[in-house]
């Protein structure tokens, strides 16, 4: 039985996921060998198949699409592309698409829907018509609380999570969004600063920007997507800055 | 997933303000590529992109019996996939009304501007009669379906050529240089009404905002309109007539821009 890391949780694991939110700056002095799926990665029971591997007696397997990331125990791959695989502690984007007589019914780009029980939920609510808090195709930021086989619990028990209202919502690749926030948030800092906008990004490859003007969202928005088209490029920090440079002067 | 109410209220608020998402003008379409011949099993095939729209078009020859009502006529069918391939909101199953639109919205332009000369596709009058058949395979979905998949089939279309026959019997794989009788392109354009402006060529987003669309399938240099399909609101005579103008223009650019295309191919 192969070790299935998204039907773990417990409070270790929550640790971990949220060292997660600040995603590793890839360094682009070092060049790393792209993998396929099925891949064998290394041999041996002392070395330990990290994210995006999995182990087949003494090999260790490649199980995604992206870059092999070998340290002297642990071999883990970080994915260039792939549907979003929901964790417990990530913070997402997700729209309403089912109202039921005690919570939500959420789409947050995964294989399953999400729930949000009313009990989740801040305040008092009117359990007779829930589409007075939260109404079909309204987007919020909510919190995993945890991945169970079939079902996505969610939480907005926490700070900073609420309705999104206006701004615009757009959607890039999962593997994406570690770039797009940058180390320590220094991308999307960089962006938000030059834009006058706000930007919040989800985990699952949302990302919602709202400013005072249009104008600036669409600038925002392009930066996003020059990010997520070319993640991988050298000096790409400097582009997104010039780039936001050049349109700030218009 | 449908698009959201906050992304909704603003493709309306930046197409009031005749802007669109991804920069273009109100009248402008995204940029067209075909690729022709990528099937070597057809007899006739096109891939278009159109953006990140992508369509495959692939035609088949059989020798049939003719309808009785007309005995000395080609067969003409037009068939479409919406593959979960393509987009998040396809599943796979029998053809849901999306997929059957899309086939009889290409069908209708095909047949009735008379761009396939039926008579010749006849080869014994009664009893046996080509049948064409214009399958289309949408690989991605990224808004603008309908007038994709009209360019990836007259493209395939006007490439396909016979097969060879032997004692009757189609011999599959090996193809003579005659081209089947198809003549004028018939050039599909459909014009949105978002917010009360009228756009071409949408995004998935912006068809989702969109309100009423038209269809229509013209035929140049006569600007012969030769069908019409309109679905959503309501629309004024001066709405209409004004989204035919539209079309009417584009599809001018649109037919000199294919035929550039398919002579480079």
């Amino acid at each position: 039985m192969p070790y299935r890391r998204e039907n773990y949780t417990n409070r270790e694991d929550m640790k971990e996921e949220e060292t997660r939110e600040m995603p590793e700056e890839i360094d682009h002095e070092k060049s790393r060998d792209i993998v396929v799926p099925g891949e064998i990665l290394a041999k041996g029971k002392e070395i330990l198949p990290g994210e995006g591997t999995r182990r087949e007696g003494e090999e260790i397997v490649s199980s995604r699409f992206g870059l092999l990331d070998k340290t002297d125990r642990l071999v883990k791959v970080i994915p260039l592309s792939g549907a979003y695989i929901p964790r417990a502690g990530n913070t997402v984007i997700g729209q309403i698409v089912d109202v039921n007589f005690n919570g939500w019914n959420i789409d947050v780009l995964s294989s399953y829907q999400a729930f949000l029980p009313v009990m989740e939920c801040f305040g008092y609510i009117n359990k007779k018509d829930l589409t007075e808090v939260y109404d079909f195709n309204e987007i919020l930021v909510v919190k995993i609380r945890a991945v169970k086989p079939r079902s996505i619990e969610l939480t907005m028990k926490e700070k900073g999570l609420k309705k999104l209202e206006g701004g615009m919502l757009i959607k890039v690749n999962s593997a994406r969004v570690p770039r797009i926030i940058g180390k320590a948030g220094s991308m999307v800092k960089t962006i938000k600063d030059e834009t006058n906008c706000n930007i919040i990004v989800g985990q699952n490859g949302l990302v919602w920007i709202k400013g005072e003007r249009v104008e600036d969202e669409i600038i925002a928005k392009k930066a996003i997507e020059i990010i997520s088209e070319k993640p991988f490029e050298v000096g790409l920090t400097e582009k997104v800055k010039e780039f936001l440079e050049k349109n700030k002067k218009k | 997933m449908e698009i959201s109410t906050v992304m909704k209220k603003r493709i309306e608020e930046i197409i009031s303000k005749e802007k669109r998402i991804d920069d273009r003008e109100l009248i402008e379409s995204r940029e067209l590529e075909i690729e022709i011949g990528i099937s070597s099993k057809a007899e006739g095939s096109a891939q278009v992109k159109l953006g990140d729209t992508e369509v495959l078009a692939g035609i088949k020859l059989d020798l049939v019996e003719p309808f009785r009502d007309s005995p000395d006529a080609g067969v003409l069918t037009v068939n479409a996939e919406l593959s979960p391939l393509a987009s998040d909101r396809f599943e796979s199953g029998p053809p849901g009304v999306k997929t059957i639109e899309l086939a009889r919205l290409i069908d209708r332009g095909l047949r009735n501007s008379e761009c396939i000369d039926f008579k010749k596709l006849c080869v014994k009058k009664g009893e046996k009669v080509w049948s064409l058949a214009v399958d289309i395979y949408p690989i991605n979905d990224a808004g603008n379906l309908i007038d994709a998949s009209a360019i990836a089939s007259i493209a395939a279309l006007s490439v396909a050529v016979f097969p060879e026959v032997k004692e009757d019997k189609v011999q599959y794989g090996e193809l003579t240089n005659k081209k089947i009788p198809f003549t004028n392109l018939p050039i599909t354009v459909t014009v949105y009404k978002v917010d009360g402006k009228f756009i071409i060529d949408p995004t998935t987003e912006e068809e989702d905002a969109s309100v009423a669309r038209v269809t229509f399938t013209f035929t140049y240099p006569n600007e012969d309109l030769h069908s019409m399909q309109k679905v959503g609101d309501e629309l004024s005579e001066d709405e209409l007539i004004e989204m035919e103008e539209i079309a009417l223009k584009e599809g001018k650019r649109l037919n000199t821009k294919i035929t550039g295309l398919l002579k480079k191919a």
